[in-house]
């Protein structure tokens, strides 16, 4: 049975459907980043998850519980979480009252709570402020603060919403170091938000997608990030070539897909006649200066358009009758020499070839 | 002008001296006023965290009928309030006209609506994320309500204070149900009203100086909560 169970949840804020259907199972022990841009609706889903709001529609089961009954049952279950908010608001009190508030509240003895608050206070190295004004802390050292007050109560859930927005670079290391201690030492279940791609593959187990207010795609990260189930997801995780074509023929699910005047070679299962759009990653595409022969299934000329140096690497537009980004190192865009107007093949592997189902209406 | 200077030092000499008449009045005052600030505040720390905390239709008309109640004059709450203790009224078999217990009432009644207006907007003043907050860590309602009253504490006791200021003040009330009777129900605002009708300026003076003095103290205590 998974530990969180939602089932078709919508949200309706005003004259705005901020989540719709939301479905998503979450296993005990799995860290989940629900990734998506800013009002997705990534806040919402928390909060709701978290039994902060109540949904307009749908129910969250918690470990078998239905968490829409009573409001004891609601108090017993949010017991067993805990949510960083977004913004970290420290209660007017020392730092250790601050952590302690979640114990005290649940009834817990003080010897118990004494003894976990230090042990949390030095986790987080905060120990020796713990008679600081909380008010006074820096936002790291609040955000800390804030963490520290949800796991020091153990839950099974923690929930984090954007743990480490608005916070500088070495604060944000330390946020992340702290939340990996807490997903090795606890094996708590984690949800989390966050609108950086990067830090939801490098902490989550799996990601969900959030776009719009729908989950569009659950999966590993590798799974997310390389078959993106639609244009939408495709976009968000930075396929920057999205090309739009018909499938013209496919032999094998070797498939060749008609994008208004070229041909492009792709795996897929999809049948002849199916709109589709073909993702290429950018640092799947080679350059040459002459065309080559490989084992590469499609080869295109073109005419470079734009050169973008991004430190080791070089981004460069082509045109070949089709846009094309193509990311490159650095020293080779200089051994090819290419610069705007200069002619190029550009290469990519059929198998390198994204090929997603494109939704006409929705 | 010679009289006005003569009767200050005159009423500086009476406080000075501790003069027992002066200080029996000036003290029964102050434990009328705290009396009736203590009760209305059991009164209104839960009903003002009831109003804010739970949603109902009417709300904001109620909240807004609390602050007309704001600037009710004294006499008709006196008015009221002897209607109603007065030997026909309909608490009138209490015997309680003319104590210091219906003149707590009577301030009490007049301090409420200040008291629970300000605490209200007090707790309104508390940012949201803190009540989520709580709730997200396990607070029950009950617990939440406790945190936002002490993430607001200045705010509820400027509250308070400037209900002691209200009642320790009035003369209305005072005078109509208590009916400043000599060692009962003789505070210093009805005193000063008496003493200088009959032309005893000294006294009035030294009452006056002192009620100004406590209302020095309120001032200053709420500037300190307000700076913090």
């Amino acid at each position: 049975m998974p530990l969180i169970e939602i089932i078709d949840l919508s949200q309706r804020l005003g004259e705005r459907d901020t989540l719709k259907n939301i479905n998503i199972k979450v296993e005990r022990s799995e860290v989940l980043a629900l990734i998506g841009p800013t009002g997705a609706g990534k806040t919402t889903l928390l909060r709701l998850i978290g039994l902060i709001d109540t949904p307009t529609a749908g129910k969250i089961f918690f470990d078998g519980v239905d968490t829409g009954k009573s409001a004891r049952d609601r108090l017993e279950v949010r017991r067993r979480m805990a949510f960083v908010l977004q913004k970290p608001v420290v209660f007017n009190m020392n730092v250790y009252d601050n952590i302690a508030c979640g114990l005290k509240w649940r009834g817990v003895e003080k010897d118990v709570i004494r003894q976990k608050v230090t042990s949390i206070l030095e986790m987080v190295d905060l120990l020796a402020e713990k008679n600081r004004s909380a008010r006074t802390l820096s936002g790291g050292e609040a955000q800390m603060v804030a963490i520290a007050r949800a796991i020091v109560s153990e839950p099974e859930v923690l929930l984090l919403d954007e743990p480490t927005a608005n916070l500088d670079p070495i604060s944000e290391a330390t946020i992340e170091e702290l939340i990996r201690n807490i997903i090795h030492h606890y094996d708590t279940t984690i949800i989390m938000s966050t609108h950086d791609m990067a830090q939801g593959q490098r902490l989550a187990d799996r990601v969900g997608v959030l776009l719009d207010g729908r989950i569009q795609q659950t999966g590993d990260w590798r799974e997310v990030f390389n078959s993106p189930r639609n244009r939408e997801v495709a976009d968000f995780v930075g396929v920057e070539n999205i090309i739009d074509g018909v499938i013209a023929s496919n032999e094998d699910n070797v498939v060749t897909i008609d994008t208004i005047g070229n041909a492009i070679e792709a795996i897929s299962d999809y049948p002849v006649g199916e709109e589709v759009s073909v993702c290429i990653r950018p640092e799947d595409v080679t350059l040459a200066l002459s065309r080559i022969s490989s084992s590469a299934r499609n080869s295109f000329v073109g005419e470079v358009t734009r050169v973008v140096l991004m430190g080791s690497l070089t981004r460069i537009e082509i045109d070949c009758g089709f846009p094309l980004v193509c990311l490159i190192t650095k020293r080779s865009a200089e051994e090819l020499d290419l610069t705007k107007g200069k002619q190029a093949y550009a290469t990519f592997k059929a198998t390198g070839v994204h090929v997603i189902k494109r939704e006409t209406a929705r | 002008m010679i009289e006005i200077w003569h009767g200050l030092t005159k009423a500086i000499e009476l406080i000075v001296s501790l003069d027992s008449e002066v200080m029996e009045i000036a003290v029964r005052s102050l434990i009328i006023s705290v009396t009736s600030t203590l009760l209305a505040s059991l009164i209104c720390l839960p009903l003002g965290s009831l109003i804010h905390f739970s949603g109902f239709p009417g709300k904001r008309i109620l909240i807004n009928l609390i602050q007309t109640f704001f600037s009710l004059p004294t006499v008709t709450i006196g008015l009221f309030v002897f209607i109603i203790f007065s030997r026909v009224g309909p608490l009138g078999g209490l015997n309680l006209l003319f104590t210091p217990a219906v003149m707590v009432l009577g301030q009490m009644v007049l301090i409420t609506p200040i008291m629970l207006g300000l605490i209200i907007s007090a707790l309104s003043g508390v940012d949201k994320v803190i009540q989520d907050t709580a709730h997200s860590l396990g607070a029950s309602r009950f617990q939440t309500a406790g945190v936002v009253l002490r993430e607001a504490r200045f705010a509820v006791t400027s509250a308070v204070i400037m209900g002691f200021g209200r009642a320790i003040s009035e003369l209305g009330i005072a005078i109509m149900v208590g009916g400043n009777i000599r060692g009962f129900t003789r505070i210093i605002t009805t005193a000063i009203a008496l003493e200088t009708s009959k032309g005893d300026i000294e006294f009035s003076l030294a009452l006056g100086i002192i009620l100004i003095f406590i209302a020095l103290i309120v001032n200053f205590a709420l500037n300190r909560i307000q700076q913090r």
